[in-house]
């Protein structure tokens, strides 16, 4: 599996079994890289217990105000497309969970009365599992947008097999997290909800001019809207995991299905040469 | 004193908009010459920060009370920076509530809800 590929596993809403599928495809790979770009909530280090060797610190710009310079000419305030500018009273106020760090005011005030100050984001750890090299974003809780984090993330991208651990849901985060990959796997699970939030998802994804393809998770006998969706929409089944006890039970715990099963195993490596040839194809 | 009240429709008789940020339309009323007029709320589509512009847009407008159900933080610290009075509107008309206003029967808006800001 030589082939430079980054895969991204989303879904359009929590709990469909992204990350399960993310860190069993990534152990499988063994030499590859694995983000989680959830930076909301990660959990993939729980399954892949990397070894931690470097932890950064993620900063934003936000702009401060001299107010012996400031003369409250509100040239800031009605240029930011955010609206994280106000001025009252010939004073003005910066509401920077609104902020989307543009930049733009300090370089329109003709005062000089704005700078950029660094605030910490969240933080980027680099680790390893054997030949997987493993990173995670935190985002610092409180703040209103990971996405810077998660591009700091996508600039550790260097080539081979990359499985991107999706944010879940179809805004901005995973708008961000999809912009440098190669191919999306949607995990959807069979339920009327699972349909709809897998047609956001697949929405999302077209409008990206992202290939992508559907593996339906927990599926049972019973009617499956996610695989009628998919059916209707022309978006492709590259698997159906069937409901499994014990593979929730592992997975609760906090291991890797592949490392207890010797089938799970072939079956993810399977998979991830399957999601290779539909890659390739696409 | 210039009293502004978020209108659903440009009437005098029209029903308080349950959205501050989001209103259509605010009522600009004004004490002395007792006279009222509408003005368009630029930031009622905005994607984010509709508080803070509509708040901006009342400040300029020189309001000094504001007469609403319902009102974000980041509003409230603009219009607080300005001095400008926040009151509880009640479930009648535009005209009730600025005759209320008038008659000094409005309470302070004690809560100051944290916004419904999304990613």
């Amino acid at each position: 599996m030589a082939d430079d590929l980054t895969i991204a596993v989303l879904s359009g809403k929590g709990g469909t079994g992204k990350t399960m599928v993310s860190v069993n495809l990534a152990a499988v790979a063994e030499s590859a890289t694995y983000i989680d770009c959830d930076v909301e909530e990660p959990n993939g280090h729980l399954f892949l217990k990397p070894e931690i060797f470097s932890e950064e610190t993620i900063t934003i710009g936000k702009p401060e105000v001299d107010n012996r310079l400031c003369d409250g000419c509100k040239i800031c305030s009605d240029a930011c497309a955010f609206k994280a500018l106000a001025v009252v009273k010939g004073k003005l106020l910066i509401f920077p969970e609104i902020c989307h760090s543009c930049g733009l005011c300090y370089q329109l005030c003709p005062q000089g009365a704005l700078t950029e100050v660094a605030q910490r984001l969240g933080v980027l750890r680099k680790g390893h599992r054997d030949e997987l090299v493993v990173l995670s974003g935190e985002l610092q809780i409180g703040e209103p947008s990971g996405v810077p984090l998660i591009k700091a993330l996508l600039e550790n991208i260097t080539g081979g097999i990359t499985i991107i651990d999706g944010p879940p849901g179809s805004g901005c985060l995973v708008h961000e997290t999809i912009s440098r990959a190669d191919f999306c796997l949607l995990v959807a699970e069979p339920t009327r909800f699972g349909e709809q939030n897998l047609a956001l998802v697949h929405e999302l994804v077209t409008l990206m001019g992202k290939p992508s393809a559907v593996l339906l998770n927990k599926t049972t006998g019973d009617d499956n809207p996610s695989r009628a969706y998919a059916e209707a929409h022309g978006l492709p089944i590259i698997a159906a995991l069937g409901w499994d006890e014990e593979l929730a039970r592992i997975t609760s715990a906090g291991a890797l299905i592949t490392e207890h099963s010797r089938q799970y195993h072939r079956y993810f490596f399977r998979l991830l040469d399957q999601i290779l040839e539909e890659a390739r194809h696409a | 004193m210039i009293i502004a009240v978020p209108a659903e429709n440009q009437s005098l008789d029209s029903a308080i908009c349950q959205s501050f940020g989001r209103a259509p339309f605010y009522c600009i009323y004004d004490t002395e010459s007792e006279s009222s007029r509408f003005i368009d709320n630029s930031a009622k589509e905005a994607s984010g920060g509709a508080g803070v512009e509509a708040a901006q847009l009342l400040v300029d407008e020189n309001v000094g009370a504001l007469i609403t159900f319902r009102l974000g933080e980041n509003a409230a610290r603009v219009l607080r920076a300005a001095n400008t009075t926040l009151l509880k509107a009640v479930n009648l008309s535009i005209a009730d509530n600025v005759a209320n206003f008038l008659e000094k029967k409005l309470v302070d808006l004690d809560e100051i809800h944290s916004g419904y800001h999304h990613g």
